[in-house]
């Protein structure tokens, strides 16, 4: 089916999955405990098929997640947040549906520290094991440029 | 006689000539076949997103060059459109057609090296290689002509190019772009029907469209197995609209077709870079942006079709000089989660061809 722009879509998913999904401009912030089934309605009713990206962000108060999802078909985009807490973050992850969320997620697990659920297989990825800390993260401070800038 | 057998792990690398840069497989084989593959890497780990963090907009633009270092033009691209995106930097004409020129010349280097190391990994040690090269040396020499660099150019800029185009450049492109093509019927004329490249390609390591699709390939290795998604034609940037030009695609997604379609596209390339040449607008090269350029609050996408596959680059802006976040959406990277799942109940000396086929450049997979 074709969907205009995300005002469209999200009063289609409000319809199915109730409040708790919020438009900001170009993106669509999905709750926390709903994430996981609006990804697979938007994969398997609605033809989103390709994840593009992941990625995280560290603001001050909690951890933003972002996910860009392409329907081929259409050549529509949508591009879903997630806010996780920054103490002991833990989010749905989505490689059971897509194959391609996985080294992904390890990825933003190795450098954010943000722990995805049901993950197959969850470990540091460019880091080594045992690697202190998590780099991406604001409090993480580097000595070599920060004494200098 | 029953004999006891037992599974045998081998180490493939850090630094095998075939893994085209510092990665490492661990190999789990049962005689010749593979049960099991972990790759390891980061090796080359530079924290390239921490770093764009303290430094200024106009500081990273070197930086991405740095990220595939075999076509380290197309990495300036997503970068500086991403900026441009977020500051409202109205970008010149002239110096949109400079970018496609420039890019796609690099597109054209970066898979005749793809191409002549996926024949290296056959055992043709460096006879394929070396004609590449002989090629590939004077597209680098147009790029010097231009940039005065010869791998990492850092040739866009916020606005535009760095550069234009010096007055002998023009003639000497065109002759290039006339000799290039019988080159290109040359190395088919090696290749398209050698015995070795087609036992060895030919029906390994097939990868399914749906697979493609679900394990968010792009690049080559998607369009090699019959998607035809090319961000040129499908999500045009820049002027790629302009153009005429088609998309290869392969039938059965092996080995085969990823080779094809990277020698098609060389041919298309040609075709892209003879059409801007005759349309090349005049005007400035660049406009001139403040040094230290403050883009508002916000945050932004752009990607561009890379060599390797789809490269974006997310920035999130804090109305300061330096970017928040500066996220890339590294195709190699991403491509690289197909390994285990192409590899799996192959044989070993496949593998290797496997994995040249799906053409990693080690500093864009571990950044």
């Amino acid at each position: 089916m074709n969907i205009a722009d995300n005002q469209e879509l999200s009063s289609h998913l409000r319809t199915h999955f109730g409040e708790g999904i919020i438009v900001h401009g170009e993106y669509v912030e999905i709750t926390i405990g709903k994430f996981e089934r609006v990804a697979k309605y938007l994969k398997e009713s609605l033809g989103y098929e390709f994840l593009s990206m992941i990625t995280a962000i560290d603001y001050i108060d909690y951890f933003e997640l972002v996910y860009r999802i392409e329907a081929f078909q259409n050549k529509a985009t949508v591009q879903l947040k997630l806010k996780c807490e920054k103490v002991k973050p833990v989010v749905p992850s989505l490689s059971h549906l897509w194959y391609g969320a996985r080294l992904q997620e390890r990825e933003v697990y190795d450098l954010f520290g943000i722990e995805f659920s049901n993950h197959p297989n969850l470990k540091r990825i460019v880091l080594w094991e045992g690697f202190q800390g998590y780099p991406l993260r604001k409090d993480f401070k580097v000595k070599s440029y920060d004494a200098g800038n | 006689m029953t004999l006891a057998t037992e599974q045998f792990i081998l180490n493939i690398g850090p630094l095998h000539p075939s893994t085209h840069g510092v990665f490492r497989m661990r190999v789990t084989m049962d005689g010749e076949t593979i049960q099991d593959v972990e790759p390891v890497f980061g090796y080359l780990h530079r924290g390239l997103e921490k770093l764009c963090e303290s430094h200024t907009y106009k500081q990273n633009i070197p930086i991405t060059d740095r990220l595939d270092y075999v076509s380290a033009i197309n990495n300036n691209w997503p970068y500086v459109m991403a900026v441009e995106k977020l500051a409202e930097i109205q970008v010149p004409l002239r110096a949109e057609y400079l970018r496609v020129i420039m890019g796609e010349l690099q597109r054209i280097a970066s898979h005749l090296l793809a191409v002549g190391s996926l024949m290296n990994d056959m055992g043709v040690f460096y006879t394929a290689f070396m004609y590449m090269f002989r090629e590939r040396e004077k597209i680098i020499d147009l790029l010097e002509m231009v940039t005065g660099q010869r791998l990492l150019y850092n040739y866009m800029r916020f606005g535009g190019v760095s550069m234009d185009f010096p007055a002998e450049f023009i003639p000497a492109l065109k002759r290039f772009l006339n000799i290039m093509p019988s080159y290109l019927d040359e190395y088919d004329s090696m290749m398209a029907d050698n015995e070795i490249l087609l036992s060895r390609t030919k029906g390994i390591g097939i990868l399914t469209p749906e697979m493609a699709v679900n394990s968010s390939a792009s690049g080559p290795l998607l369009r090699g197995s019959g998607v035809k998604w090319d961000l040129r034609k499908d999500a045009p940037y820049s002027v790629y609209d302009r153009f005429d030009f088609d998309i290869p695609t392969g039938n059965n997604g092996d080995c085969y077709d990823r080779y094809r379609v990277r020698m098609e596209e060389m041919r298309q390339s040609i075709r892209i870079i003879n059409q801007a040449i005759e349309q090349l607008p005049s005007g400035k090269e660049k406009v001139m942006v403040p040094l230290r350029i403050r883009p508002p609050k916000g945050e932004t996408y752009s990607q561009i079709e890379a060599p390797r596959g789809i490269l974006g680059c997310y920035i999130v802006s804090d109305g300061s000089t330096k970017p928040y976040r500066c996220h890339f959406r590294a195709p190699a990277f991403i491509n690289l989660t197909l390994l285990q799942e192409l590899l799996i109940g192959q044989k070993l000396a496949d593998a290797i061809i496997i994995f040249g086929s799906i053409d990693l450049s080690m500093g864009e997979v571990d950044r």
